[in-house]
């Protein structure tokens, strides 16, 4: 089977990877680029653990195939962030304890970027709803849904 | 030791360790993991819930380039272990997705198209997929030679009930002979998943000289160490087993799927090896909750006091005998009364699905279930409070158990008085809204747990114990480390090392990790202070009875001088060698945690949906080491047996296949499911501990099958009995009244 050759922006670094035609792109950031903070829960779109964005939108990775990432920018947890300064949301988490396992806590924060970039205001069932595609098995949800609002409150005014 | 004293940093809220890994992405977990040269795995399963396997032909597999290895029951080292079935079948396959062959090849696409030319010739059997299709006469038998266990006269003949228990106390026929009222029901509980996030994962690399090593996500790597090399037959010094992050387990890994399976390709190819199993195959071929058909009988006089109860429990096993929790079961059920009379009969049956495994405060949320909505019931027939006829029967210190301790100071009342005075129970109700109380006990477990707490050169602390870490406990060893050794909390660093860099330790499961592996925290601390006495004092040339350690520091208490930590640690060369503290125990004293919660429930009477429009939950942690993840513990559990209630269920068709094994059809809770969970910690100090830590991890899954189950019953006026109160049934039950 012939490989395709993929150029994408990851994080805003330009990276090439092989891939087959069938591969996800959450196969391709983990076993081609390395990039294993995306996680697999469940491979069909429901759990939201692969959560990235592609040109700004919020998707489930495995449910894109890697060849539809040509040309796109792709971010994932790992591009959330400085190397020496968490993103607000990052330590709202730690902060509420709003993690217990932490499989499902890097979808839920590319996630909440995605929800504060569209709605810097949600109410908490606005949050709730965005969020319903990110299973959390540990928490019960309260904590992440406080980190949440904390965050939103920190970043608004901050901005 | 443990009342009401002033703690420094025990009690605070910190930031966990591990958190900045897992906010950031770089935690890895068990699929994370890459070695040089590996090749992929994947299992070929039973597409049959029973049958026969009367032959298997790997040939054409074998023959195709790209496949490494393939390993089917006759693989297996040691045939004589009794977990070889369940790592592949050997004459029958026993449940929809029982493994049957697994293949190597250089990569997971190859590997997965391979399976497909495996020749597996299956004798379909009839599948037995209930209680009452096992029981029935003349039922077909799932193994041919089981002979039920722990009957009066033993049976001559095999069946699937693969034992009975039973335990009594008191004078059942005097007990309800005094009763003025008499209720009696049947429940029911479905086949139910623990639901973790993380599929089950490793990677392994065996090497015939040297030490093996498997890499993967487990609550015991100990476990996982002792079974592997046993299926192997490799001493356990040959076997390095390195627990990755977790992410989630309870109770659903305590025990090995793939590991074995892997490590058996690894040396047949030469091979680092990588297996993870898909989502499908997680539900359909990890161990999943008993089913359960419970009744139950209780009687009470007119003022409330309860003279009788009785059980009887029927707990499905999965195909393998013996593996339903039915003695937690039938031990909890009763628990959190203090009535003289009880008596329970349990039995053990096998169905054609996957082997059970522990879920959480395993065994007791089903038969807790069926006890508490009875006593609703009975508090409603008494028009008695839900909250004060509990008060009324509480077990407390010195209530004699039905399964055999006295109980020593627990919290129940105070839980139940704390329920009583929460904001949600004196809120009032609206149409189509009910609200249901119950509460829940679990024993918790204490065991074998190994510390060493390494000094170093600069005074800070390496904490290794063998207790992986799920819900945030890395940070709880380090505050009781720094409470002991009076130093700052960020002093230390907890890790969890590989089964070769530690000694045994038990499974973190049975709410064990904080109350045990924090006792001997504490104790490898205490280690340290005396060495740091002793150092200093062979510094002052003193006895090291003359030497203090207050706040950090060593004072010579019959001259000058003080010494910190720093300075001890950087003399320690000097003074004999470097210090390590440490803290190898079996645990004893676990004492219970009781929870009593409140659902308040709305019912969309059109559809039959339920909504939890508020919840409480409250719980004893004895001491909460950190309030915040105490709490998310009493909230992540109320929100999994919320789903139990309400929602989750493993769905077979007339075939015994199971029709939902994926997120979308198994729906746990979602964000947008559930309400903020107003979280109240109680704390009545276990004396055993000595910060007076009680276990908090699996109490909290108990009550919200009744609570849920209750407040949907008032809602819509209808005493419903078997979970799941999903839509459809709820319609039904709406429709039929």
């Amino acid at each position: 089977m012939t490989k395709s050759h993929i150029t994408a922006t990851i994080n805003g670094d330009v990276r090439e990877f092989l891939c087959e035609p069938g591969d996800t792109l959450l196969q391709s950031l983990r076993d081609e680029l390395g990039l294993t903070g995306t996680k697999e829960g469940c491979g069909s779109g429901d759990c939201g653990a692969c959560s990235v964005t592609v040109n700004g939108r919020l998707v489930c990775s495995c449910l894109v195939l890697a060849v539809e990432v040509d040309g796109a920018e792709v971010g994932t947890v790992e591009g959330i962030g400085e190397p020496d300064k968490l993103h607000v949301i990052q330590q709202k988490f730690l902060e509420h304890a709003a993690l217990q396992c932490g499989i499902c806590t890097p979808g839920l924060i590319v996630s909440t970027k995605a929800l504060l970039e569209e709605n810097p205001s949600p109410t908490e069932e606005e949050a709730r709803y965005y969020l319903a595609g990110n299973l959390c098995r540990c928490t019960g949800y309260d904590k992440i849904i406080k980190a949440v609002m904390d965050a939103a409150e920190t970043m608004r005014g901050t901005a | 030791m443990s009342e009401a004293q002033d703690y420094k940093h025990i009690g605070q809220r910190t930031i966990r360790p591990d958190g900045y890994d897992k906010v950031t992405g770089r935690a890895n977990y068990a699929a994370d993991l890459a070695l040089p040269g590996m090749i992929w795995a994947k299992v070929l399963r039973s597409p049959h819930a029973h049958a026969r396997i009367v032959s298997i032909d790997i040939s054409k597999v074998e023959a195709l380039p790209d496949v490494m290895a393939v390993a089917t029951h006759a693989d297996i080292p040691n045939q004589a272990d009794p977990g070889a079935i369940n790592i592949l079948a050997k004459e029958k396959a026993l449940y929809h997705g029982h493994a049957i062959a697994g293949v190597a090849a250089k990569t997971e696409t190859a590997a997965e198209a391979a399976l497909a030319l495996i020749e597996v010739n299956y004798e379909v059997l009839p599948p037995i997929m209930s209680i009452e299709d096992a029981m029935a006469d003349g039922a077909a038998l799932i193994h041919e030679n089981l002979i039920t266990k722990g009957m009066a006269e033993q049976p001559t003949s095999p069946s699937n009930v693969s034992s009975r228990m039973e335990m009594n106390k008191g004078d059942m026929t005097a007990g309800f002979a005094e009763a003025d009222v008499i209720v009696e029901r049947e429940y029911r509980t479905p086949t139910v998943h623990q639901g973790y996030i993380e599929p089950h994962a490793c990677t392994v690399r065996f090497d015939e000289d040297g030490q093996s090593m498997i890499w993967c996500s487990t609550q015991g790597h100990f476990g996982v160490r002792a079974s592997t090399a046993g299926l192997l037959n490799l001493e356990q010094s040959k076997l390095k087993v390195i627990a990755s992050e977790i992410g989630g387990g309870f109770g659903g890994k305590t025990v090995v799927y793939l590991e074995p399976l892997a490590l058996i390709l690894s040396k047949k190819s030469g091979r680092p090896v990588k297996i993870q199993m898909d989502r499908d195959e997680v539900f359909k071929a990890s161990g999943p909750g008993s089913a359960t058909r419970i009744k139950v009988k209780i009687g009470a006089k007119k003022d409330g006091a309860i003279t009788a109860m009785e059980a009887h429990l029927y707990y499905e096993s999965g195909a393998f005998p013996g593996a339903a929790p039915l003695g937690p079961g039938c031990m909890t059920i009763f628990t959190p009364y203090d009535v003289p009379n009880q008596y329970v009969e349990g039995f053990d049956v096998v169905v054609n699905k996957a082997k059970v495994a522990a879920y959480r405060a395993p065994g007791a949320p089903q038969s807790e279930y069926a006890c508490e909505m009875l006593i609703n019931e009975l508090a409603d027939e008494l028009g008695i409070d839900p909250i004060d006829f509990r008060l009324q029967n509480a077990a407390k210190e010195d209530t004699q158990t039905l399964y055999g301790p006295k109980l020593k100071a627990v919290g129940l009342v105070e839980c139940l008085e704390a329920a009583k005075n929460s904001a949600q129970y004196k809120s009032a109700l609206e149409k189509n809204q009910g609200r249901g109380v119950a509460a829940g006990f679990w024993f918790n477990i204490g065991g074998v747990s190994s510390v060493i707490i390494n000094m170093n050169e600069d005074g800070t602390g390496t904490i290794l114990e063998g207790s992986p870490d799920i819900g945030g406990s890395r940070a709880s060893m380090q505050m009781m480390a720094a409470e002991e050794l009076q130093m700052p909390t960020d002093t230390f660093t907890a890790i969890i090392p590989d089964t070769a860099h530690i000694a045994h330790s038990d499974t973190t499961g049975g709410s064990r990790t904080t109350f045990a592996t924090g006792m001997a925290v504490v104790e490898a601390a205490a280690d340290i202070v005396t060495q740091f006495k002793e150092r200093a004092a062979a510094v002052w040339n003193v006895t090291p009875e003359q030497v203090e350690w207050k706040d950090g520091i060593a004072i010579n208490t019959s001259g000058d001088g003080e010494m910190t930590a720093a300075e001890i640690c950087a003399a320690a060369g000097r003074t004999g060698g470097q210090i390590t503290g440490l803290g190898n125990i079996n645990a004893r004293g676990a004492g219970p945690s009781f929870a009593v919660h409140i659902a308040d429930i709305e019912v969309d009477t059109d559809t039959g949906k339920s909504d939890v429009i508020r919840y409480t939950a409250i719980q004893d942690a004895g001491k909460a080491i950190h309030p915040g993840y105490v709490e998310g513990q009493y909230q992540g559990g109320a929100a999994q047996g919320i789903g139990w209630a309400l929602n989750e269920e493993y769905i077979f068709n007339k075939d015994g296949l199971m029709e939902n094994p994926g997120f979308l059809d198994y729906r746990i809770p979602l964000a947008s499911d559930l309400p903020m969970i107003e979280a109240i910690i109680v704390e009545v100090p276990n004396s055993f501990h000595p910060f007076g830590v009680r276990g908090v991890g699996e109490t909290g899954i108990i009550p919200p099958l009744a609570a849920c189950g209750t407040a949907v019953s008032q809602a819509i006026g209808i005493r419903m009995s078997e979970l799941p109160l999903s839509p459809p049934r709820v319609l039904k039950a709406i429709l039929e009244a």
